[in-house]
């Protein structure tokens, strides 16, 4: 399994000191609003590469008013024994990553610990923007193939480059062309690798045992289908100049794909279904990803689950610590009660979060 | 401060400005020019008068001379059919360290970056194309970084010099003394492309 045995928080957000151990179970962390529950998954989030569950800078992340620079240390048991990760800012520079005391990429992480989380702010996914479907999308695809990131990365910066082209009306024909190869390149991996996430995924929602409902995912194109191929996504960039140059940014690729979802049950498209079932679906994919990668990687994720009790009547809820369980994963969850894990009774750890003077103070506490 | 004399505190600022130094290591090196003074300070502002005062860039290539044409360009027996473009001068002068290199440079100064306004022409690509047909060139090494922009120069270039010429690149993988266990997986998987049969 894979595991944070240890965690330690130095002025990170509300945290100006605090250290907890944990074992394999899952963690139910319960307060009051406000009192720096979510900003201990925050922390664990940033155990993978980027910014983390609330997509924030190094510098947000400190604590306020000091500013001093942040850490977060964890020891992580995983299926090839212990490693030590830690990560931190100084000033306002970006974070480093240490694992097992040697200095290493923030890339690196995504080989060792997969994090899944889901947010409050995610219960709108279905119904906002697609960026945000998007994202959601690259995160499981970037938690079965860690090289997902650096396509992600190499395809934005090639088009920023080339919408500033378009921006400012530049005609050199082959300097398009060597960005387009660029993008195409990278497009044709990002493509490849999404198409590969909706496969194992559906493939896991099959035959599962969940009271979960099965969703059936698609990528939609909102300018028409999507070549496929480096080759071909070339061209179309290429084709597209014109069009692209009197919009001031680029009109078509992988940047513009959306995720979409339907209830398979009853035929409904996620947008429409109730705010419950909405839910159901995001947590039915997210426990769906964490079974693909037990099969796939051999080890569960960690899951952040943060509010998830939130909009989940009490047999969803037990229905969803089960499958936890069930899966072995160590999830940290939060609420503002302990009774909202009453079903986990002693086979979850407990840890409460209170706040006094604007610091957080975590304590070990008993189930309810 | 506590170094008090004006000029030796504007020589702190000055050389804390260096790569690689800060007001600390300036100090430090300040004050050991001084105590070397007539070994290192004296010879030392001779030295940088004169680079200040005879410096430029080789109208050929770019290359730092203190000539209108740098020696390399100069050399008649470099004239061989090859050159080698680097983004800027230390990476010729690392080429120049290996000594393998029988060509002639040319340094772009930089690569594409629409985002920093680096375009062709901030490049010295027009003059690569036209020192194509004077030079008699027959092969256009790129020597560019393995970035994205480094990359996007690259292609770029080849496609201007639209087949004119053999257009190379150097190789990407294992570097001659390294073990693989310690390589990033992008350079293990650039070097597995570019096996070559023994």
């Amino acid at each position: 399994m894979v595991a944070v045995t240890a965690l330690s928080l130095s002025h990170f957000r509300s945290h100006r000191r605090a250290r907890m151990t944990a074992d394999g179970r899952p963690v139910a962390i319960f307060g009051p609003n406000g009192a720096g529950k979510t900003n201990l998954l925050e922390a664990l989030s940033i155990l993978s590469p980027g910014r983390g569950l609330r997509r924030a800078s190094a510098e947000e992340m400190a604590r306020r008013p000091e500013s001093l620079g942040w850490k977060i240390a964890a020891d992580l048991a995983a299926p090839d024994g212990l490693h030590e990760i830690e990560t931190w800012s100084e000033g306002a520079a970006a974070r480093q990553v240490r694992i097992d005391g040697k200095a290493a990429p923030q890339l690196a992480l995504g080989r060792l610990v997969r994090v899944l989380w889901l947010i409050p702010s995610m219960d709108r996914l279905w119904i906002e923007g697609a960026d945000g479907r998007r994202r959601f999308l690259d995160r499981a695809a970037l938690s079965f193939r860690p090289d997902h990131g650096e396509a992600v990365l190499t395809y934005e910066k090639a088009m920023r480059e080339r919408n500033r082209l378009l921006k400012d009306e530049v005609r050199n024909a082959g300097w398009y062309a060597a960005l387009e190869a660029r993008m195409a390149e990278a497009g044709a991996r990002i493509q490849a690798a999404r198409a590969e996430t909706l496969t194992v995924l559906s493939e896991a929602q099959e035959g599962a045992e969940t009271a979960f409902p099965a969703a059936t995912l698609s990528l939609e194109q909102p300018e028409g289908d999507l070549p496929e191929g480096a080759e071909d996504l070339a061209r179309a960039l290429a084709e597209g100049r014109g069009r692209d140059m009197a919009a001031g940014r680029t009109l078509t690729g992988p940047h513009r794909t959306d995720l979409a979802a339907v209830y398979t049950e009853k035929g409904v498209p996620a947008r429409d279904c109730s705010t419950g079932e909405q839910k159901a679906l995001l947590i039915s994919l997210i426990l769906a990803n964490a079974r693909a990668l037990a099969h796939r990687v051999g080890a569960p994720p960690l899951l952040l689950l943060d509010e998830v009790a939130a909009h989940l009547d009490s047999s969803r809820r037990a229905a969803l610590y089960e499958e936890i369980l069930a899966l072995g994963a160590q999830a940290w969850m939060t609420g503002t009660g302990p009774e909202l894990f009453a079903e986990f009774g002693d086979r979850a750890q407990y840890l409460e979060v209170t706040e006094a003077d604007g610091v957080s103070d975590v304590a070990v506490a008993g189930g309810s | 401060m506590a170094e008090g004399e004006a000029g030796v505190e504007r020589l702190i600022e000055l050389m804390a400005k260096l790569p690689g130094l800060g007001p600390r290591s300036a100090r430090r090196a300040v004050l050991h020019l001084i105590k070397k003074r007539g070994v290192l300070l004296l010879p030392m502002a001779e030295a940088m008068a004169e680079v200040g005062r005879t410096i430029r860039e080789c109208l050929n290539c770019g290359n730092l001379a203190t000539a209108d044409i740098c020696p390399i360009c100069a050399a008649e027996k470099r004239g061989n059919g090859q050159i080698c473009v680097v983004e800027d001068v230390a990476d010729l002068w690392a080429m120049e360290r290996s000594q393998v290199f029988g060509g002639r440079y040319h340094v772009l100064g930089g690569t594409l970056s629409a985002l920093d306004g680096l375009g062709p022409e901030e490049l010295r690509i027009p003059q690569l194309l036209d020192r194509i047909e004077t030079e008699e060139v027959t092969e256009v090494i790129l020597a560019l970084g393995a970035t994205i922009d480094g990359q996007t120069t690259a292609h770029y270039i080849a496609d201007a010099l639209d087949e004119r010429v053999s257009v190379t690149s150097l190789a990407q993988g294992v570097p001659v003394g390294g073990e693989l266990d310690y390589l990033d997986d992008g350079t293990i998987s650039a070097a597995l492309r570019a096996r070559r049969a023994l």
